[in-house]
């Protein structure tokens, strides 16, 4: 931290670090400038022009995103002279500017949009004809680029040059004519690319997989953490219950970044970012027995029934789970499997079949939040080769999975696996491949539907809250296991619990 | 009157080779300069009074001291002759390189001396092949006869010279704009702070010049620094070179002393065309505001232009006789200033385009009278809020025609168009 010093702004006398940024100080008192160019994480161009600012003493106004806070100067953002000048400069990006506000997505959340509501309002006088330029380019596997609605605020090639350094997006051509374009022969298909629409201002740059599905200011907001790696980026769950024959019918229409500077920055990732599909598909809500014939049951009768089998299985019970679990479920899961059942073998490992990429940006090579969680309380993982020898032999009898598929871990070898235990329960929020093979299916609930808190690879314990409403009768993990510890210390059908 | 540049163009139709120019005494100054204490040769030419000609009318010692001494920060620092001309109506540096490559070199072996630069630069317009070609052969000549390279006229100071050519944009004859060009960007103005001569080419400490104003280098280290400000007026020293176009008799390269009366500028070259009367003058190049007829006393020098509404810029005087109309004029440079704009901020990228396409419907006959209170606005909303001196210009053309020929544009207003 570098000296302080007293400044004024708009009239009242503040503090702030010295050479800090006028707009960033300004942001810190609770004073927004107007700016479309300058992001913390992008660096200040100045090419907007946007946050235009009086400083008493300069020749001629200066933008406050490449002007330092210094002792004794005097700021004005909201003198007639600012906001004019910030007014002017909204006009000029209006100038060629589409306007075709009804058909576009970022409507609701447009930097133009704002800014003309809160320092434009004037009549148009452009009396000319707009620009045009390519309004349908797909950019990437993600990404939609609209170069009418572009206003060269340079955000998005200086993510993919200073980001990620791949360099896709480029500006070609000069003066009016100008536009961002793809870089010859690259698309924008980099792991990150879904960044440049949340940093792109205006409608220029939209996701694909959220085009004209549902109007942004339908969409409930809820903090939330990525559960796609074991980074553990804070996002934000953008839901659609409004209008629920929208957004074809799905609840979650899209996951935005959160800022977080310690743990994710201003970014997520792709995988995280569009790996959201499994929330509104493939969903369980009832509680079943599906062996010897599909029944459904209440969850005191299931817990009763399961907890019987727990009982019996004795040192031929597995548990199969993973890094999905919350420390809540984690915590309930230990109480139930280790503390209550004395179950040895605990297979929630990420090998095989929930590892990938890991980069220097934010990939973790763990693609579940909260295997840290499960190391937390002391418990181990033995792996899944094992179980499969465990399997065959018959040595594990009775099969718990919760939130796994296993033809993700085995391939198709997965059902035989499965066939060869007597009896097995799924519990989680989906279906997958094998859903029908188990003989006792429990409802539990997506990450969505539930408070709770992951442990990151670093070991930051991080808060997720609850968005949705939980999907027919399933109940958080932690209180699946709740229910059948209950049972089991109630249970009295062979024996007292050791 | 005193000629400094332009003294032997005349006389001497082989000026541009070596052996001419030697024979009239050329780099006899680089001589006497590196037999000099680098800061005796700043010292002269901070007395000189001499400003930089390629439009700024910075004070080139000021700008020189600028440069952090070696000890503070050590390392290359660089010159950069700035010879990409491409102000409308500026044709001087074209003629000095075609004439006279030998004074400019002179001129950038001294300057490269005083700074400490071991690589100069000189960037050239793209369209300038011929004098491309003519420094080509002159640096050449003059790399032979050991004037450039290793341990110059036996000095122990080496320096080599790069000619770099540009690629046809108007904006890179702006410094910062240059040196982005010259490192392979595209040419997008720098925001200072920092200056070039903080943080220049790849980020080194940078000097960059015209080519008049490194010309006369020679003079001043011949003569000394004082004899060079008593040809100008008090704060700008020497002569100028200006070229004149447009509605004159004989239009064509002038070397004034600085604060010659543009009367006498305009009786030089023989007067308005035709006897007609007179319009306006662009003193420096199509981005300012004209002068009037009321201005023809007035002393043509950096600070007497500038207290007139105006600029001196780089010389580039465009004579407007009583047949030009001030809405096509203003439509022309607006044009060009749109086409040349570089884009890289907003106002300037779209104000321009807005601008030239009002005036283009009022050539059309369907101009209304908010069009014109609307180019004056637009022109006042870019001036003073973009990154750099081009954007600045569109505005201060605007508003220049504007007020200075209210019934031009009125009489392109229909009510109803």
């Amino acid at each position: 931290m570098g000296k302080i010093v007293k400044y004024k702004l708009n009239g009242v006398e503040r503090e702030a670090e010295e050479g800090r940024l006028v707009i960033d100080a300004a942001k810190d008192a609770g004073v927004e400038i107007p700016h479309y160019c300058y992001h913390p994480a992008l660096g200040n161009p100045g090419n907007c022009r946007m946050c235009i600012i009086e400083v008493a003493g300069a020749p001629k106004p200066q933008v406050s995103c490449r002007t330092g806070v210094r002792e004794g100067m005097v700021v004005s953002s909201d003198s007639e002279a600012a906001k004019r000048a910030q007014a002017s400069a909204l006009e000029l990006h209006l100038v060629n500017h589409p306007l075709d506000c009804p058909v576009c997505d970022q409507s609701g959340e447009c930097g133009l949009q704002d800014y003309y509501m809160k320092i434009g309002q004037y009549q148009s006088e452009v009396r000319e004809d707009k620009e045009h330029k390519d309004k349908r380019i797909v950019a990437g596997p993600h990404v939609m680029l609209d170069q009418e609605r572009c206003i060269l605020c340079t955000r998005c090639t200086r993510f993919v040059d200073d980001v990620t350094k791949t360099h896709e997006l480029g500006i070609f051509g000069m003066g009016h004519a100008e536009k961002i374009a793809l870089a010859p022969g690259m698309t924008l298909d980099n792991a990150y690319s879904g960044n440049v629409v949340d940093i792109c201002p205006v409608g220029a740059l939209t996701d694909r997989d959220f085009r004209y599905k549902v109007r942004v200011w339908y969409l409930d907001k809820t903090d939330s953490i990525c559960p796609g790696c074991a980074r553990g980026c804070n996002i934000s769950v953008h839901t659609n219950t409004a209008r629920p024959w929208h957004n074809d019918g799905k609840r979650v229409a899209r996951l935005k970044p959160r800022v977080n500077r310690d743990v994710n920055g201003y970014w997520m990732c792709d995988e995280g970012r569009y790996g959201f599909g499994s929330l509104d598909a493939d969903r369980l809500g009832k509680v079943l027995r599906l062996q010897p014939a599909r029944t459904e049951l209440s969850w005191e009768a299931v817990a009763a029934e399961v907890a019987g089998v727990l009982k019996n299985a004795g040192d031929g019970l597995a548990v199969v789970a993973s890094g999905m679990l919350s420390n809540e479920d984690w915590a309930a899961y230990q109480a139930l499997f280790v503390d209550t059942l004395k179950v040895k073998r605990h297979y929630f490992a990420s090998e095989p079949d929930q590892v990938g990429v890991e980069d220097e940006l934010l990939r973790k090579k763990d693609k579940v939040p909260n295997l840290k969680g499960a190391q937390a309380l002391g418990l181990e993982s033995g792996s899944f080769d094992e179980l499969a020898k465990n399997l065959e032999s018959g040595t594990v009898k009775t099969l718990y999975v919760v939130e796994r598929d296993l033809t993700k871990v085995y391939g198709d070898r997965a059902r035989v696996l499965m066939a060869k235990a007597g009896t097995t329960i799924l519990q989680g929020p989906n279906k997958y491949s094998l859903g029908d093979c188990f003989t006792y299916r429990l409802p539990a609930t997506a990450y969505v539907e539930e408070d709770g808190h992951f442990t990151n690879f670093e070991g930051k314990i991080q808060a997720y809250q609850k968005a949705l409403a939980p999907i027919g009768d399933s109940r958080p993990d932690w209180a699946i296991f709740g229910l059948l510890q209950k049972a089991l210390s109630g249970a009295k059908t062979s024996g007292a619990v050791a | 009157m005193t000629k400094i540049l332009t003294k032997y163009f005349d006389a001497e139709p082989k000026l541009h080779e070596l052996e001419t120019y030697r024979k009239l005494g050329g780099y006899e100054a680089l001589k006497r300069a590196l037999g000099m204490e680098r800061s005796a040769v700043l010292e002269e030419v901070k007395k000189s009074n001499l400003r930089g000609l390629g439009g700024a009318g910075f004070p080139t010692g000021l700008k020189w001291s600028t440069v952090p001494p070696e000890d503070k920060v050590p390392g290359p620092r660089y010159v950069v002759v700035n010879a990409d001309e491409s102000e409308p109506g500026c044709f001087k540096d074209r003629i000095l390189l075609t004439r006279a490559p030998h004074q400019l070199i002179e001129g950038l072996l001294i300057a490269s001396y005083v700074i400490g630069s071991k690589d100069s630069f000189i960037f050239i317009r793209g369209e300038y092949q011929n004098q491309h070609d003519i420094l080509g052969k002159a640096i050449a000549e003059a790399e032979q006869a050991g004037l450039i390279g290793n341990n110059i006229l036996g000095s122990g100071f080496n320096c080599r010279i790069l000619l770099m050519r540009g690629a046809g944009a108007y904006i890179s004859g702006l410094d910062t704009a240059l040196l982005e060009t010259m490192e392979g960007k595209k040419a997008w103005p720098r925001q200072p702070p920092p200056f070039p001569t903080v943080s220049g080419l790849m980020g080194r400490p940078t000097v960059v010049n015209n080519v008049e104003t490194l010309s006369m280098l020679p003079f001043i280290v011949n003569e000394g620094g004082a004899a060079f400000a008593k040809i100008g007026v008090p704060r700008s020293g020497g002569t100028i070179v200006f070229s004149i176009s447009g509605h004159v008799e004989k239009p064509g390269l002038y070397e004034f002393p600085m604060g010659v009366k543009l009367r006498d500028a305009l009786a030089a070259c023989g007067g308005v065309k035709g006897g007609r009367k007179l319009k306006g003058v662009i003193p420096g190049g199509t981005s300012m505001p004209p002068l009037m007829e009321k201005d023809l006393d007035l002393a043509l020098d950096f600070d007497s232009v500038r207290a007139a509404g105006t600029f001196l810029g780089a010389g580039g005087m465009i004579v407007l006789d009583e047949t030009a109309d001030a809405v096509e004029v203003a439509h022309n440079i607006e044009r060009f200033l749109t086409h040349e704009s570089c884009g890289q901020c907003t106002p300037c990228r779209e104000g321009s385009n807005w601008s030239e396409r009002i005036l283009e419907r009022l050539l059309e006959g369907k101009g209304q009278p908010q069009d014109v209170v609307n180019l004056a606005r637009v022109g006042e909303n870019i001036t003073g809020k973009v990154i750099c001196a081009l954007g600045d210009t569109i505005g201060m053309v605007l508003k220049g025609y504007i007020d200075r020929y209210p019934d031009d544009f009125k009489k392109r207003v229909t009510p109803h168009g």
